[in-house]
């Protein structure tokens, strides 16, 4: 059927996000930030490269840039809220684990430890 | 007497309303429900610390390793990803026997006493290793504790866990807590 989806932000990289059956819903849309990660697409690929790159918000980003956008985002809710803050991982399915991992580190470093792996609801073999 | 017409209502664009009104609603309607699998960091270790990890006795973990090119190593022995589920809820649901995990009877209230398995998971991955399996993994780790609990749930309230009241939800993770650990991942398949 085709519906309308509000669209957070444009995504300058491809995923495909892997599947899961143990799945929960993600509640509180506007306390989850989203991190992406994956390989740009075509278009951005002569500036960006093909080695699977973060996204936050619009802006292809470094490692270094996730503690500034908890920092920021952290500072766009409201002070009671920020302990239910959730930080959702959508990384395409063929991404090695070892950025993954970065990305985890410096999302314990900035004290943001509630995560979501976002996946797609699959069927249970 | 003239006979007076009961006056009526054009209703001719009804229709033409009610299916305006449809296509709007059915084409401003979201359907974007993330989903995904919830999880929690540990915390930041302090820099002081010293890096030794505490001690757990090897028949209390159960080892599982992915290596960079994606295949599982559980207790020191391959396996097929189809049987990582079972395994793990053998280990989470024999307790007190040889190389199971040791348990402690503790009094949880609503369940009485229980004995709760000290059994953790441990979960090391390679970083050659790809997210799609790990998330495989972590999905089928999760399976096993979903299903310990709700057969539990079932036994013990003859509802499935989902189905509980908070509170017994509560008491039956108090008897099952899910002790997924996960160690800094290996350097062999490069980024």
């Amino acid at each position: 059927m085709v519906t309308t989806v509000m669209r957070e932000n444009e995504l300058k990289i491809k995923i495909t996000l892997p599947q899961a059956t143990e799945v929960k819903k993600l509640e509180k849309k506007s306390l989850v930030s989203y991190i992406y990660v994956g390989e740009p697409r075509p278009m951005y690929a002569a500036k960006f490269g093909s080695e699977p790159r973060i996204q936050l918000n619009d802006a292809i980003s470094d490692l270094v840039d996730i503690r500034d956008f908890i920092a920021s985002e952290r500072e766009a809710r409201d002070e009671a809220e920020v302990p239910f803050m959730t930080a959702s991982l959508k990384v395409d399915e063929n991404t090695k684990m070892g950025i993954v991992s970065d990305i985890k580190q410096s999302l314990r470093d900035a004290q943001a430890l509630k995560i979501n792996y976002s996946t797609r609801k699959g069927t249970k073999k | 007497m003239a006979k007076r017409e009961v006056p009526e209502i054009n209703s001719s664009s009804m229709a033409d309303i009610a299916f305006m009104l449809l296509i709007f609603f059915l084409v401003a309607t979201t359907m974007d429900i993330d989903t995904g699998l919830a999880r929690m960091l540990p915390p930041p270790a302090p820099p002081d610390i010293d890096n030794k990890a505490p001690l757990v006795q090897e028949k209390n973990i159960f080892v599982v390793l992915i290596n960079k090119n994606d295949q599982l190593l559980v207790e020191g022995r391959p396996i097929e990803l189809d049987f990582l589920k079972d395994q793990c809820k053998e280990f989470l649901q024999k307790t007190d026997q040889p190389n199971f995990p040791d348990s402690e009877t503790k009094e949880i209230s609503l369940i009485g006493r229980f004995p709760v398995s000290k059994g953790v998971v441990s979960l090391q991955n390679d970083r050659g290793t790809t997210y799609g399996r790990y998330i495989e993994v972590q999905n089928a780790l999760v399976a096993a504790y979903n299903e310990v609990r709700d057969e539990l749930s079932m036994e013990k309230f003859g509802r499935k866990f989902d189905e509980l009241s908070e509170e017994s939800q509560k008491a039956i993770k108090e008897a099952i807590p899910q002790r997924i650990s996960e160690a800094e991942p290996k350097r062999i398949g490069g980024k």
